[in-house]
């Protein structure tokens, strides 16, 4: 399906560029995030520069009387592993987790 | 008011096998950038697969002289401004060790200084992470001989005078084989840099801008770390290969980042091996290092 589609010229207000020519090839990564709530000092290093906006300050403190990161929308995290590299506090880590259904609509 | 408190996380993170739990959380502040340093050593270590006992870390006195009590390694907390020296001892012992130097700006280039030049211009083979924070953070905020011209230290109320170093280029100048600069900002990119460095035969010098929030931001009326990050995130410019006599770092300034100097030259073993054997002949076995 994704191989005719790519054929077929873009119709008004579709441009070709919108979507790259291995797009059904290529697998986008998911990732788990664990965060150790405790061991955060609220720097808001990882929301700040989350490249997806996955993560978000949350309302409530924990034991020191620090706000955390929550993970508000973990299904766009691509599991960059951005947020456990700039992490001060070791407090935050990505697990990369396996997709069962890849097959069933995937393009190849 | 009832107050929500998370509870206790039981799960582990990947980092504590390289640290030394019971001495975790650490005591740097909040928005420190020196616990991003250690993760960016700690995946330079992982990613070159060194196995920890042919690793030792050795540091001086300071903020980022607490990183050799943190980090699960042979590793040596010295007096302040020592580090290079023992650093230089340990690996003369045993050359196979690969010493790694993490220390501050204050305790390597102004109270150690002489020791970093002299080991620079002697191409000792250990690698020296300076972690530049632009003052002395432990000790209350004095002035540092890296802190940029008019920003303000407990002991400049009214602005710095002195004409800071440039840590490239007096690496450069006095005889290191690697030097590079990046932020904590630019993790992966240090991660790199360090990893370079750690397989470098000779003195390799990474200098990382780190943010200090509680002494040089806060006295400086720059906001918090996280502000200093975004700073970094703005005004950082990659010029690899940059000429290190432009390298110098204003009060909140453009900063050029990079790796400034890779080349090669004799080690200090190597010199020293080649140099007896032409003047011993047979007579004289190559050092290989006296550690059993």
């Amino acid at each position: 399906m994704a191989d005719s589609s790519r054929r077929t010229p873009p119709g008004p207000g579709q441009k070709y560029w919108r979507r790259p020519l291995d797009a059904d090839r290529i697998k986008v990564p998911h990732g788990e995030i664990h965060i150790l709530v405790n061991r955060c000092k609220g720097c808001q290093f990882c929301v700040e520069y989350c490249p997806r906006d996955v993560l978000e300050m949350s309302e409530s403190f924990n034991v020191k009387g620090y706000h955390y990161p929550e993970a508000v929308n973990e299904g766009e995290c691509v599991n960059c592993q951005l947020c456990e590299m700039l992490c001060p506090e070791f407090a935050i880590f990505c697990v990369e987790v396996e997709e069962e259904v890849a097959d069933d609509d995937g393009g190849s | 008011m009832k107050r929500e408190v998370a509870a206790p996380a039981t799960e582990a993170h990947p980092m504590d096998e390289l640290l030394r739990m019971d001495r975790i959380p650490h005591i740097w502040c909040p928005t420190c950038g020196l616990g991003t340093v250690v993760t960016a050593f700690a995946s330079a270590v992982d990613k070159l697969e060194i196995p920890l006992d042919d690793l030792a870390v050795v540091s001086g006195i300071g903020c980022t002289g607490r990183v050799a009590g943190y980090i699960k390694v042979d590793s040596f907390h010295t007096t302040h401004g020592r580090a290079i020296p023992f650093a230089t001892g340990l690996h003369l012992t045993n050359p196979k060790l690969k010493v790694v130097v993490i220390s501050g700006d204050g305790d390597l280039i102004s109270i150690g200084g002489n020791h970093f030049i002299h080991a620079a211009r002697r191409n000792v083979d250990i690698t020296v992470i300076c972690v530049n924070n632009f003052i002395y953070a432990m000790t209350g905020g004095q002035v540092a001989p890296t802190t940029p011209l008019r920003a303000n230290a407990s002991t400049m109320p009214y602005g710095n005078f002195e004409r800071p170093f440039n840590i490239p280029y007096l690496a450069e100048s006095s005889g290191a084989v690697y030097v590079a600069r990046w932020t904590a900002l630019h993790v992966r990119r240090l991660t790199k840099a360090i990893a370079e460095a750690l397989q470098k035969p000779g003195f390799s010098v990474v200098e990382v801008i780190s943010p200090c929030s509680t002494l040089y931001s806060r006295r400086n009326r720059i906001g918090t770390g996280l502000d200093l990050m975004k700073f970094y995130h703005d005004n950082c410019e990659i010029k690899h290969g940059a000429d290190t006599r432009e390298l110098d770092i204003g009060f909140q300034e453009e900063i050029t980042v990079g790796k400034f100097i890779d080349t090669e030259r004799p080690t200090y073993v190597e010199s020293m091996n080649t140099w007896y054997a032409e003047v011993f002949g047979d007579q004289y076995e190559p050092y290989e290092g006296s550690a059993k």
